[in-house]
């Protein structure tokens, strides 16, 4: 910010003073005028942008701590600073109270003065820059990486507004590749917690032993090895959410752990004895059949009701597959900025080779294949040769030939739920799978219960 | 040819006159003229519950009526000066202006309780006169510590920027002193 960026206001009814600030601040720079009274203030604050307004106490009419109160509802992010003489101190300390800044008591030394004014010019430049960086925050919780204009991730979308500014447990579901991170980041992102952080721990990367003091932290001693105290991710989660990414893959003893957790936000690290209180939202996801990990007793039933509170479930890139032109336009996009090549689009082949593809690493595969092309291509068009697929291009089915395990999964429950009449309970049965796993496959494919 | 006045304001002593000229006539390239009659009304200026001159009242004084050629006026006084909100200036300028003030009151070392330094005395008058000299064409306050234009609210931050000005200020400076030396800085 250059010193011209910045409008600093006197006001003040005596005019030496405001001549004396006014011609001391111009001096620096600044852009400068002065009021004689409050209602000429309020007039300039109303038809101009001000950045600093340094304001007598003690003037005829409105006040000074009446006129901040009116400055605070124009911008409550306006510095105020108070000019004041030794008998008004209090009034000043009751200014700071309601939001001022700082107080000068006149004469001021020319020193203060210069620190003061950098000063609120800093914190000005601090309340600016982080007013900037939220709205970018803003802008970007529904567009990073989530691409795609079909009706399974609007619903996903519409899922996400919905659940967000809640803080109810969430629960996403889909297959390796879907993006269930961005979902959690999206929810969180979206939430009141937004400005607090999102830590994601991926538990199936961790033994159990380690899950835990990943998870609750330890002290010193706790274990060999523990040299520092160490705080855990819940920890680091406070106020903020946790992303508790793989959760199908947690032990039975840290699945008990874990709901104790969740349910009274309160935990010992391991080898210490004082109890830390932490305030966080759960987001979790997985691509296992949790119901059926239930139904074997491999996974706790509380634990999968209190995780299960909202369920999303992503669908995968072959059931979008009107996403794939605009998915791998996007990530041409993407990555000719990040290489710094002039590559613009795909040819009408590529695109249709992609769409035929059937996509099991899903969008972080198409991402790859994209990645892969970029760094390869020549022209400013990627074309078919520059394609290569971590899988042959025979694994791309010809359209209406082959049919996907998903598929007939899909249509064999339609069919069931046709046969009888949409009873869940009779259909489940049929299908030997439980009411629960049937909801999620109805919500899953979509299907229309009769 | 405009020229810079250099007014004494109820000086005792001058001998900063002869280097204080000299300063000036380097710093901008233009004569500077010594009027010693030049009548201000410094008790005027004074207020007796600071025990203070306010530096406006005498800046006003010495713009009232100027000599003829006069493009500049720098007043020079001994006396503590201040302008109402600050407990002190070291000196005051009208900003793209005529007039200046600065007092050697506060760049003595003896007012700080330190032993006479005459020498010390004339470089601080210098590089004050010369910063008080340059608002007045125009020029802001500039960031470069070592700058004359650099900001001074402590005797110790004159003592560590130069007498000169640095390249971006003096490619400000230039066409204002052309400006001055052909006649329109002639007020």
């Amino acid at each position: 910010m250059k010193p011209s960026d910045i409008g600093i206001l006197i006001v003040d009814d005596e005019a030496s003073v405001r001549d004396a600030l006014g011609k001391w601040f111009k001096f620096d720079g600044y852009r400068v005028e002065t009021a004689e009274d409050a209602n000429t203030a309020l007039q300039k604050l109303q038809n101009s942008a001000w950045d600093i307004v340094l304001l007598d106490i003690k003037m005829p009419g409105i006040d000074g701590i009446e006129l901040q109160r009116r400055i605070k509802q124009i911008d409550k992010n306006i510095i105020t600073i108070m000019i004041t003489a030794f008998a008004s101190v209090d009034t000043s300390i009751q200014a700071l109270k309601e939001g001022a800044f700082d107080y000068i008591i006149k004469p001021v030394d020319p020193d203060d003065m210069s620190h003061l004014i950098r000063n609120a010019v800093e914190q000005r430049r601090l309340l600016s820059e982080n007013m900037q960086m939220r709205c970018q925050i803003e802008e970007i919780s529904f567009s990073d990486d989530i691409v795609g204009e079909s009706p399974g991730l609007e619903k996903v979308m519409e899922k996400v507004a919905t659940v967000a500014p809640t803080d109810s447990t969430v629960m996403i579901r889909g297959e390796s590749g879907t993006g269930k991170e961005l979902i959690a980041r999206s929810i969180h992102i979206n939430s009141n917690r937004r400005y607090f952080p999102i830590i994601t721990i991926n538990c199936g990367a961790y033994t159990e032993g380690l899950l835990e003091s990943e998870l609750f932290g330890h002290e010193k001693g706790a274990f060999t090895g523990a040299l520092y105290r160490r705080r855990g991710k819940l920890e680091m989660a406070d106020k903020g959410t946790i992303f508790l990414d793989e959760i199908g893959n947690i032990g039975i003893k840290m699945q008990m752990d874990l709901l104790r957790v969740i349910e009274t936000k309160q935990f010992t690290r391991l080898g210490g004895d004082r109890v830390v209180n932490v305030d966080f939202r759960v987001v979790c996801a997985t691509n296992k059949d949790l119901e059926s990990a239930v139904r074997d007793g491999s996974f706790r039933e509380d634990l999968y009701y209190r995780l299960n509170v909202f369920s999303i479930v992503l669908p995968s890139l072959r059931e979008r597959k009107t996403d794939i032109p605009i998915l791998a336009r996007y990530f041409v996009k993407k990555y000719a900025q990040s290489m710094n090549k002039n590559v613009t689009n795909l040819t009408p082949e590529t695109l249709d080779l992609l769409a035929r593809y059937e996509w099991p690493g899903n969008v972080r595969e198409l991402r790859n294949v994209i990645e892969r092309a970029m760094v390869g291509v020549r022209g400013s068009i990627i074309e078919l040769k520059d394609m290569s697929f971590p899988f042959t291009p025979a694994a791309a089915v010809a359209s209406g030939d082959d049919v996907s395990l998903e598929d007939v999964e899909k249509s064999h429950i339609q069919k069931i739920l046709e046969r009888t009449g949409g009873n869940i309970a009779q259909a489940a049965s049929l299908l030997k799978i439980s009411r629960l796993t049937l909801y999620n496959k109805i919500e899953k494919y979509q299907l229309k219960k009769m | 040819m405009a020229c810079i006045y250099v007014v004494p304001i109820h000086a005792v002593s001058q001998f900063w006159r002869e280097p204080l000229e000299a300063g000036i006539q380097k710093a901008f390239g233009i004569e500077s003229r010594f009027a010693g009659n030049w009548p201000i009304d410094l008790p005027r200026a004074y207020d007796k519950t600071r025990n203070q001159y306010n530096s406006s009242d005498i800046l006003l004084q010495l713009i009232s009526a100027p000599l003829t050629g006069a493009g500049k006026i720098l007043g020079v006084a001994e006396v503590d000066l201040f302008i109402p909100i600050l407990t002190f200036v070291f000196g005051e300028a009208q900003l793209d202006g005529i007039g200046s003030v600065v007092s050697s009151h506060r760049l003595e070392n003896k007012f700080y309780g330190l032993p006479d330094d005459r020498a010390l005395l004339v470089d601080r008058l210098i590089k004050e006169s010369i910063h008080e000299l340059g608002h007045t064409f125009g020029l802001l306050h500039c960031m470069t510590p070592a700058c004359v234009l650099n900001s001074s609210t402590y005797m110790e931050d004159i003592d560590q920027k130069s007498a000169e000005f640095c390249s971006g200020c003096l490619h400000d400076l230039r066409p204002r002193l052309q400006d001055f030396q052909s006649g329109k800085g002639i007020r």
